[in-house]
This record gives C-alpha cells, sequence and structure tokens, in this order.
C-alpha cells in the first residue's frame, strides 16, 4: 500500500542555509497528514522534496517501499495541488486534467471519461470546454484537484491551496476536499500556516518550526498536550497563554511573590518554566482563587475574550457570553488539568 | 477606461497637432508624392515629366529582374526571420536555465541590439573580406571558397548571416522576459505531468509564449523586409550589378542611381501596399488571437 516514509530527510540549500533538519516520520496509508507552521518554517520545502521539486540533501525518501530519491516528479505517482492552482492558461478545463493522462499514453476514451468522472464529482460537467480565464477561483480550484483525482495517484500533495480563495468558499473547499480525500482512500500530505484549517483537515499534524519537527500528534493531541511552548502558542485561537513561573519540583508552582498554584505533575525539572494556560479552559467564579485584572473586552459574539493582567502578565480568558458587564479585578478558577508546564529554557513540555 | 471629454473641440486637434504635422510631412506628403509620381515617366536632369498611367507598374511586373529580385526578397526575409527567431529562442531558453552568472550572460547577449545596422554592415565587410576576413579564412579551412561580393549566394549567405546577428539580440530580451513571465508553478505542474524536457517545451512553455512569438514574427518580418538596408547597403556597396538585394534596396538603386523616379516611385507604392496588409494582419490577429489572461 501506499505509505509514505521519510528517513532523516535534509534539505541545505546552496547558499547553506538548512532549510528542513533531518526529519523523519511514516505516514501510513489513506491518511491525511497536514503540515502547519510560520512561513518559513520549511513545510513547503519538505512538500516540494517529496513531489521531487527540490533536491534531497540527505536521508531517503519512499512512497510505497519504493525509495524515490532520484526518480522524476513524474514517475513518482503523485499528484500536486498548487497555491495559485497552475493550470494551463492556453488548454480547455479537460485539457487540464488530461495532460498528464496522455503522457502516460493512455487511450484517448479512457482519458475522456477519466475525466468526466471527475468532473461529475467536483460539479464542473459544463466546464470542460473552457478555458481558466472564463472561471471562478473556486472552479479553478476544482479543476486543479480534478487535475489530481484523475491520475489515481498514490500520493496527494496539497501546497496551501485554499490561501487564494475567501473565506467563505474556503470552508466550504475544506470540507470538499477532506470528503474527497475520505472516499478516495488516497493518502495525502497538507500543508498550510492555518492552524484551523490544520485542525479541521488532519487526521495528523505535524508542527514544524526553523526546518525543524516539533510535534507529531493528532490535533486532539496537538491541543491537549503541545509539545513545546512553540506549538502551544501556534495552535488554538486565542494562543495559550504563557506565564513565566518557577516550580518547585513538588506540586506547586509559583506565580510571582504571592500566588502559587497546585499543579499535577511529576516532571523531575525544577525552577525556571513557562506555565501555559489555554484561554477557553479559565473560568470566571466567584469562588476562584486567582486574582484577574481586567483590562478590555473583545466581544466575538458567540464568547468574549477579557484581555488584562494576571500576577502582573499579559493573560486572556475567553469566557461565555453573557451580558454581565464585567470591570475590574475578577477572580478566576484555574483547574489543574488546564495547567501545562514547559521547560524555562527549552520551552518542551515537562 | 476613462473617457476624456473637452469642452473645446479644437484643443485635442491643437494637442496632437505636432504629432500629426511630422507624420503629415514625413510620411503622407512623401507617400502621395510616390503615389502620383508613380504615374509618370520622369526626365532624369528634372526637366519636366509626361505622364504614362499604369505603365510603370506593368513594366515592374514584367520586368523579370524586379521578380528575380522580389524572389530573393521572400527567401531572404523568411531565411532571416526564421534563423534569427529561432537562434534567440534557444538562447532565450538557455539562459533562462542559467541560474548563476544570468545577468552576465544576458548582457552580453544584448550587446549587439546597440549596434546600428550599417556598423553590422561593415563589421560584416570586414569578417567576410576576400583576403583577409576570418570567417572567409574559416570557410576556406573548410574547403568553401568564399567571395563576398562576387559570387550571388556567397553575398545573400554574409547578408543573412548579418542581418540574424543583428536581430538576435532583440528577440532574446523579447524570449527571455516570456520565458520569465511563465508562473513558476506552471512549469512544475507540467513537470510532474510530463516526464519528457521536449515534451513539456512544446506542449506547455511554447504555446504560453505564441503571443510573444507572434509579435516578434511581425517585427522580424517587417525588420527584414525593410530595417536590413544598411547592411545591404554597406555589403554591396558600389557593386550592386550581380548582387543580391532586396525590394527596398532596389527603390533606392534605380530611383537614385538609375535615375527613374517614376518606376522607383510604383515599387515604392508596391510596398506601402504590402506593409498595410502586413500593418492589417498584425492588428486582426493580436486582437482576436493568441492571449490568454
Amino acid at each position: 500500500m501506499s505509505k509514505v516514509t521519510l528517513d532523516r530527510v535534509r534539505k541545505v540549500y546552496p547558499n547553506g542555509v538548512e532549510a528542513v533538519r533531518p526529519s523523519s516520520f511514516e505516514i501510513p496509508h489513506g491518511e491525511l497528514v497536514v503540515m502547519v507552521g510560520p512561513s518559513g518554517c520549511g513545510k513547503s520545502t519538505l512538500l516540494r522534496m517529496v513531489a521531487g521539486l527540490e533536491d534531497i540533501t540527505d536521508g531517503t525518501l519512499s512512497i510505497g517501499d519504493r525509495v524515490v530519491n532520484d526518480v522524476d516528479p513524474a514517475d513518482r505517482n503523485i499528484a500536486m495541488v498548487f497555491q495559485n492552482y497552475a493550470l494551463y492558461p492556453h488548454m480547455t478545463v479537460a485539457k487540464n486534467m488530461g495532460y498528464g493522462l496522455k503522457n502516460r499514453g493512455l487511450p484517448k476514451a479512457e482519458i475522456d471519461a477519466k475525466v468526466r468522472e471527475a468532473a461529475r464529482m467536483l460539479n464542473l460537467s459544463e466546464y470542460l470546454d473552457r478555458r481558466p480565464s472564463q472561471l471562478s477561483g473556486g472552479q479553478r480550484q476544482r479543476v486543479a484537484m480534478g487535475r489530481a483525482i484523475v491520475r489515481s495517484p498514490e500520493l496527494f500533495l496539497f501546497d496551501e491551496p485554499l490561501s487564494n480563495l475567501d473565506a467563505k468558499l474556503r470552508n466550504q473547499m475544506r470540507i470538499e476536499i477532506r470528503s474527497l480525500q475520505r472516499r478516495l482512500g488516497v493518502t495525502a500530505m497538507y500543508v498550510t500556516h492555518d492552524q484551523v484549517e490544520a485542525m479541521t483537515m488532519a487526521d495528523r499534524i505535524i508542527v514544524l518550526n526553523a526546518g525543524q519537527i516539533e510535534q507529531i500528534g493528532k490535533p486532539s493531541e496537538i491541543y491537549n498536550r503541545p509539545a513545546s511552548t512553540f506549538v502551544a502558542s501556534f495552535m488554538g485561537a486565542p494562543p495559550m497563554n504563557l506565564l513565566p513561573a518557577s516550580y518547585n519540583g513538588n506540586g506547586h508552582v509559583a506565580l510571582g511573590d504571592d500566588l502559587a498554584l497546585p499543579i499535577q505533575a511529576d516532571a523531575d525539572h525544577a525552577g525556571e518554566v513557562q506555565l501555559g494556560i489555554r484561554p477557553e479552559e479559565v473560568h470566571l467564579s466567584d469562588k476562584g482563587k486567582t486574582p484577574f485584572q481586567l483590562d478590555l473586552i473583545e466581544e466575538l459574539g458567540a464568547s468574549r475574550l477579557l484581555h488584562g493582567k494576571l500576577a502582573g502578565h499579559e493573560f486572556t480568558v475567553n469566557a461565555p457570553n453573557d451580558d454581565a458587564p464585567l470591570e475590574g479585578t475578577l477572580m478566576l478558577d484555574l483547574p489543574q488539568h488546564a495547567l501545562h508546564l514547559f521547560h524555562g529554557e527549552t520551552g518542551r513540555r515537562l | 477606461m476613462k473617457r476624456a471629454v473637452f469642452s473645446n473641440p479644437w484643443l485635442p486637434i491643437l494637442i496632437l497637432s505636432p504629432q500629426l504635422a511630422i507624420i503629415a510631412v514625413f510620411f503622407y506628403w512623401p507617400a502621395g508624392f510616390a503615389i502620383q509620381s508613380s504615374f509618370f515617366l520622369q526626365d532624369p536632369f528634372g526637366f519636366g515629366s509626361t505622364f504614362v498611367g499604369v505603365s510603370n507598374y506593368t513594366d515592374l511586373f514584367a520586368s523579370s529582374e524586379y521578380l528575380r529580385v522580389a524572389w530573393f526578397t521572400i527567401i531572404y526575409t523568411v531565411l532571416v526571420t526564421f534563423f534569427s527567431l529561432a537562434i534567440a529562442l534557444l538562447l532565450a531558453v538557455k539562459a533562462d536555465n542559467v541560474l548563476r552568472g544570468a545577468k552576465t550572460y544576458r548582457t552580453l547577449l544584448m550587446w549587439v541590439y546597440a549596434i546600428a545596422p550599417p556598423v553590422a554592415g561593415l563589421m560584416g565587410v570586414m569578417l567576410f573580406d576576400q583576403s583577409t576576413g576570418p570567417i572567409t579564412e574559416l570557410f576556406g579551412a573548410f574547403g568553401w571558397d568564399f567571395r563576398l561580393g562576387v559570387n550571388y549566394w556567397d553575398t545573400a549567405t554574409a547578408m543573412i548571416i548579418v542581418a540574424v546577428w543583428k536581430q538576435v539580440p532583440v528577440n532574446f530580451i523579447f524570449f527571455l522576459s516570456g520565458l520569465q513571465s511563465i508562473p513558476r508553478s506552471v512549469r512544475e505542474a507540467a513537470l510532474i505531468d510530463n516526464r519528457s524536457a521536449s515534451g513539456r517545451f512544446w506542449d506547455v512553455i511554447f504555446p504560453l509564449l505564441a503571443p510573444t512569438a507572434f509579435f516578434l514574427l511581425i517585427i522580424n518580418i517587417t525588420y527584414a523586409l525593410f530595417d536590413t538596408f544598411g547592411v545591404i547597403d554597406t555589403l554591396v556597396k558600389g557593386e550592386p550589378g550581380n548582387n543580391p538585394m532586396t525590394l527596398v534596396y532596389k527603390v533606392f538603386i534605380d530611383g537614385f542611381r538609375g535615375n527613374d523616379l517614376g518606376g522607383s516611385s510604383a515599387q515604392s507604392v508596391v510596398l506601402m501596399v504590402l506593409v498595410l496588409i502586413l500593418t492589417i494582419v498584425q492588428f486582426r490577429m493580436m486582437e482576436r488571437r493568441i492571449h490568454y489572461t
């Protein structure tokens, strides 16, 4: 079956920049893996190495059981969807979708049948004779999808395919791509910088930072147990609050001079730590023990964000939306399961 | 586009008048004069002229020499256009692939563009010189006894080589910028769709260059037909007798050397019609075909 294996794959550009540090992971057959990270983190480079558009400096890449380091992109049996669709402007929709098949020497009737089938799936049947310039952004996106589908590849590669679409269309296409990939059962790698896309679409997420894999895991793992302060602050909106604190190695973390919180942790590190608390896991409560100085309220409709200070540090609380006026110092309830501890210097989870 | 409205109808005419005056003085007036004089037989010494109707034209098309020059012009134009486009395209594709020192290559290739046609012709005269020309010597080493200005086809070869050499940089610049405007992702999509590099070129790259190529085709035909006058003039200077020439050069020879102003005017009217046709074709094609966005 078509799993994808990366073994210590590394990319160094001729100018000496190490865009991807040695990275190893395996994608089982049929899984959709989202690679997410800020721009310049190496996620696109990683994808382009899998596609064969960039050389692999070190390490081995296998698709199925075949090592493909030196295989032509056209022979890797992959299909790629590009950010700006990369349709051939001089070809009709049908020709765009059939071009790869034509070059593989498939008979015309078979190409026709496959193109029609894909077009039906993507609601493009009436546009087969149009040129890309006569289509809307969403339709072009679909043609790019269709071009990928007709090849019946072992692996789909998506390079930020939705970032040129408006928000509404993006949500719709997100669902379409996800259900299509499920239905076809094809392994897929998906690159995005949008953490919502990553959370909603992925079977597993790979979070990258500065050419290095920070964490690999299911969306719930990434959200509930971020492996580092980077992952903690990158995934989740609004991001996790991170407060400098110190841990006595014995069940209490001290925030400033007069605030100590009990914590269930068996970390063997004592000293400087970063205390992570998700804004949505904190509750306003009269019985709470932690004072919070409110500065500003942002209305989000479904909820509201309270910005202020906790023990002298910036802190955000995601509170349910009732109309009760809030001001001044509020009391917060910080449940133990909401507290995440990270190493003060390395930022790794304790 | 916003339509500008002038309150005074004479203002736009006033603003346009310098341009109109130049066109009138340098085009309409001489063109009208040429049409008029093509119906007259001019006295070589300027003592009057006789109306001869269309006989200048009938003489022209009955003249085997004129038809021979016309044939040569066609062959010359086709060869110059083809080779300057093909060589420039090849160089542009190669330069586009170069990653290091690309700027230097491009600058070196564009330099020739700055040379005036007569200067290019003069350099051709030196390079192809019968006794001292290095290219003549090179041909000699291969057993080709090259004789510029003596052998008809040898001279034609030199004319074509110099004209092509002069035109390649212009085409190169256009082709290169055309290539560079093709989005990288489209090339990459082709890379995944087609393993053959030549297949990718003809299926994807070349069609996307077609607007540039068509524009250059018209430019090059015009160049070969009309602008190579300087090259031809320096290469066959003094001895037009048995040497190849194009229709434009023949207008000059017959009019100013042969003092046959009427016949020469008739020839230039024929050329004017040719230019008119080319221009119409160009505008029609540009409007209708080959652009995608």
